[in-house]
């Protein structure tokens, strides 16, 4: 059947259409320009660029050869946002659930458009945060778990410095990101059918039961959506990161060690006194984040969708 | 005092006949003090009062109807048998409602545990998404962290009480949400019955179902009503005299809903004490 649109709704339907389009050729266009600078790299170095743990920009002369590789940096990237999401998951849905449930309705509102207002801190402010307040209390923690699980390689630290490690930045990470979890959570969690809490209780469930048995799984899939969200963020951080941890290349799976670096951070301090070649390298890595990301925010959409059909 | 259930059944075939006064009341209430009674019951939201002074007897083993025109706060009054009502921030309520001759607004009650005895069944079904049919079933019995072991017992019995057991007794690892309006309803009826409540509260429960359905849910509700006191709101009339045995009239006629009058079924359909329920039942308003 050809469906036959009036002129208004034509012209509103070519703008609507140009705005999506456009969004997203802009993402192409971002992924291409990445990929065109740093393709020289990508052939040079091959898949050593992601796995290889040197960053040489070489000497002038060529005697020196410029070798350039991100694996620490990538593992970095991964490991300081996994922290992240592993403490601010947990806080946010006990604080939506808290908001949601349990808050007088006085100060619900308030909590709200505060938590609103959080998610809109600009990064930068929680890396002075972590850098200033934060990492002397996080380096106690730090030497807690030290003491306590160091026999675990995780947390394992031979040199008793605790400091600027991928543990304290992955708490200022979690910290920044924990009101935008947070919020998205709250909304789904607001969003429970009525009836379904309802019948909890008069079923002789409390509070809690109703939480679990309906609230809870009928939020899952939002809350997922929330925390991509958040590992979208903690993944390109860039000026928390570079305030809070030394960028060295190694390996690092000693979260308490202070040695890690991320992509991001990685870009921001080495973009400024690049060699040309270098400044490839430095593209080549931001396409490498560009994927992670877009591979991330793919599987949680995936997560979702199918949450989404279990429950229907 | 409004008493309903002044009158003792002896035959309950289609649950509608039945013998005619012969205990008097006093004594009716002794060998009724398992039931359910309000006192005296008031309820706000916010400054607009809703109900004014409901004193009402709901006679064990038998069914109430609640009826009345739209806002005439009668499934506020429900709610407020079972203590939903205080979960509407702005609710506020006076008076007292008698289980087994105690408030369950004192506050030595515990809320959850006195709705274990007070089931309820909602206007819309609304089985929980995310569980199978078996354990929406056993809904109840996990919230209230109860222990029992005979779960296939169980879940068979409520099925077959709920008049469902047949339909579903080859797929009960299927969602809750796979089944038909009708089916989820009675589902939502079996997951009530699970914690074994004394008392069964339903808000029009088939006001959202098909005629088929309706009747399939009005033939449970009979045979419920042989264990349990059940009590069910609704707006159809014709339903209110198949399945109720006795039937309290709320109105409002502007201000706080009222009870107006409270008798055996027969009589409030036949020969009414009020005129406004003869001109309700008969259709004249509502």
């Amino acid at each position: 059947m050809h469906v036959v649109y009036s002129l208004g709704d034509r012209i509103f339907r070519r703008i609507v259409t140009a705005g999506a389009v456009t969004s997203l050729l802009v993402l192409a266009l971002i992924g291409l320009f990445l990929f065109a600078r740093g393709v020289e790299i990508f052939r040079d170095m091959g898949t050593k660029f992601v796995t290889g743990t040197n960053w040489t920009a070489g000497s002038e002369d060529g005697v020196l050869p410029a070798e350039f590789s991100i694996g620490p940096m990538l593992a970095g990237t991964i490991v300081t946002s996994l922290i992240a999401l592993f403490f601010a998951v947990p806080l946010s849905i006990a604080g939506a659930l808290y908001i949601e449930f349990f808050a007088p309705s006085k100060i619900k509102s308030t909590l709200v458009s505060m938590l609103d207002l959080a998610a809109a801190i600009p990064s930068l402010f929680f890396g002075l945060w972590g850098v200033q307040v934060f990492s002397s209390m996080g380096e106690r923690w730090a030497a807690l778990t030290s003491n306590y699980l160091g026999w675990f390689p995780l947390f394992k630290n031979e040199l008793d410095i605790f400091g600027r490690s991928p543990f304290i930045a992955g708490l200022v990470l979690a910290a920044m990101i924990v009101p935008i979890i947070t919020s998205v959570s709250r909304e789904v969690y607001s969003r429970t059918p009525r009836e379904l809490v309802d019948s909890c209780y008069a079923l002789g469930g409390t509070r809690w039961g109703a939480i679990r048995a309906v609230v809870l799984p009928y939020g899952r899939s939002g809350v997922v959506g929330g925390a991509m969200l958040g590992l979208g963020r903690a993944l390109g951080e860039t000026v928390a990161v570079y305030l809070l941890l030394n960028l060295v290349f190694k390996y690092n799976f000693n979260i308490l060690e202070s040695e890690g670096g991320n992509i991001a951070s990685l870009i921001a301090t080495k973009f400024g006194e690049a060699t040309p070649y270098e400044l490839k390298a430095l593209l080549a890595a931001g396409f490498v984040l560009f994927l992670l990301t877009l591979t991330v925010n793919m599987a949680a959409t995936a997560v979702v969708q199918r949450t989404a059909k279990a429950q229907s | 005092m409004n008493q309903v259930g002044t009158e003792s059944k002896t035959s309950k075939e289609n649950g509608i006949i039945m013998n005619e006064i012969s205990t008097s009341g006093i004594t009716a209430v002794a060998e009724r003090s398992l039931g359910l009674e309000t006192r005296g019951l008031h309820a706000w939201f916010g400054s607009h009062h809703v109900l004014s002074d409901i004193n009402l007897q709901f006679p064990e083993r038998s069914v109430t109807g609640l009826i009345g025109p739209s806002g005439c706060g009668k499934s506020t009054f429900l709610r407020m048998l079972n203590r939903m009502h205080e979960f509407i921030p702005s609710a506020a309520m006076a008076g007292e409602v008698l289980m087994n001759g105690s408030d369950i607004y004192s506050p030595d009650v515990d809320a959850a545990a006195m709705r274990l005895k007070v089931g309820m069944v909602f206007q819309k079904p609304n089985p929980f998404p995310a569980m199978t049919i078996k354990e929406n079933v056993l809904a109840g019995i996990k919230l209230a962290n109860l222990k029992v072991s005979n779960h296939d017992e169980i879940v068979e019995k409520c099925l077959s009480r709920a008049g469902l057991w047949k339909e579903v007794k080859d797929r009960l690892d299927a969602s809750g949400g796979s089944l038909s309006g009708g089916q989820q309803q009675r589902l939502c009826i079996a997951r009530s019955l699970a914690v074994e409540p004394t008392i069964l509260l339903m808000d029009e429960p088939c006001s959202a179902l098909d005629p088929g359905s309706t009747l399939r849910i009005e033939e449970t509700i009979h045979e419920l009503a042989e264990k349990i006191t059940v009590v069910i709101v609704t707006h159809n009339m014709q339903q209110a005299s198949r399945v109720s045995n006795y039937c309290a009239f709320f109105l409002s006629d502007g201000g706080p809903g009222v009870l107006v009058e409270a008798d055996a079924t027969r009589k409030m359909f036949t020969n009414p004490t009020d005129t406004r329920t003869a001109d309700y039942v008969q259709g004249k308003f509502g």
